[in-house]
């Protein structure tokens, strides 16, 4: 059983992670139409994240909500991939501020829902049949963040000099964090053994193929990769989730149980 | 790599066709680059609360309007033609609403 709540815990925290990041474009979008988009996005992500936490909530069993898994954790008990975490940006050095970069935002869902896709496939003959009906659900959201992402990434990468200049550096900083991906962490394990979840390994291959070909369409280049692994889906984050998670998490804090 | 940055995305028509509805029906506008991405973001604009299950999206350039300044030739000789309205008609209550 708590096999089961700490892989339906990874599951969501990536989905509310991701949707809380993309939501910071709210208002701010390049364009209207792709505010309106992202927005969506998020939302979908967001609607998965409450499936996820009311199934773990259900399991667990002692009093605990949707709402307290999401807001009520501090980032080391994040199970999210560290990727999702992210700002909008680069790299920066020190306490160096930068503006968000769409071409970030782009390449990281795609990373994200080239996963995804395959990740709720598989899901759907998940031995927790809630979770199954969820990734039936979130596969047909996940498909379509994707050909969303795709379309951007390979308009940026195959369009003007500054936009693929952008998009092959958001894919030379992000790539990297996707080794996450393969490393299975003790959850993914036991949850493999259960019947409930998926062994990623054997996803490698295909998101491999959608990435290649999606880049080589994009006439971008696709870094070697190797080195630091990041860890977030074991609770080791980079230092950007706390303050993601202080955003996210202030108004229940400060408004305990408050219903509006 | 070559591609000049478009100045503006041209300007598409969309319409949209709802579950109960058998036509088509205009909704509104908004720029896009190409057909494929006017179709993706008319999804997101206009469809969001599921007001649609088919959008066609049409480059407004290729839509030839009536001109506004020759209204009054257009429109108005059709205004005091009554007999061309079926409303001579006594229906009866069986057929209900027509």
């Amino acid at each position: 059983m708590s096999a089961t709540i700490d892989y339906l815990l990874h599951l969501a925290d990536n989905a509310v992670v991701l949707g809380q990041r993309d939501a910071e474009w709210c208002g701010h979008g390049p364009i209207l139409e792709e505010d309106l988009a992202l927005a969506n996005v998020s939302l979908d992500l967001i609607g998965q994240a409450r499936l996820l936490y009311q199934r773990a909530a259900e399991l667990k069993g002692d009093g605990t909500t949707e709402d307290k898994l999401a807001y009520f954790r501090d980032s080391q008990e994040f199970r999210n991939y560290t990727l999702l975490e992210l700002p909008h940006h680069g790299a920066l050095v020190g306490y160096a501020v930068a503006d968000r970069d769409y071409a970030t935002t782009i390449v990281r869902n795609f990373l994200y829902s080239a996963l995804m896709v395959h990740v709720w496939d598989a899901l759907q003959t998940s031995a927790d049949s809630t979770l199954a009906g969820i990734a039936a659900k979130s596969l047909k959201e996940a498909t379509y963040h994707l050909h969303h992402s795709r379309d951007w990434l390979v308009r940026m990468g195959d369009g003007t000099d500054e936009s693929h200049t952008r998009a092959q550096a958001a894919v030379n900083h992000l790539l990297p964090y996707t080794e996450e991906f393969w490393t299975v962490s003790p959850a993914e394990t036991a949850a493999v053994e259960a019947g409930v979840g998926v062994d990623v390994r054997t996803l490698r291959a295909a998101w491999d193929a959608l990435v290649n070909d999606a880049l080589a369409e994009a006439t971008l280049t696709r870094p070697q990769v190797r080195g630091y692994v990041p860890q977030g889906k074991v609770g080791l984050h980079s230092e950007h989730l706390g303050f993601l998670l202080a955003e996210m998490q202030s108004l229940a804090r400060a408004h305990p149980d408050g219903c509006w | 790599m070559t591609t000049t940055a478009l100045k503006e995305w041209p300007l598409w028509e969309i319409f949209v066709r709802s579950k109960q509805g058998l036509e088509h029906k205009h909704c509104g506008s908004l720029h896009a680059a190409d057909a494929s991405q006017a179709l993706h973001m008319a999804r997101d604009v206009y469809t969001r609360r599921q007001e649609g299950v088919s959008i066609w999206v049409v480059p407004s350039a290729s839509i030839t309007a009536s001109n506004p300044d020759e209204k009054g030739e257009f429109f108005d000789p059709a205004a005091d033609k009554i007999y061309r309205h079926p409303t001579f008609y006594e229906i009866p209550d069986e057929v209900g609403h027509m």
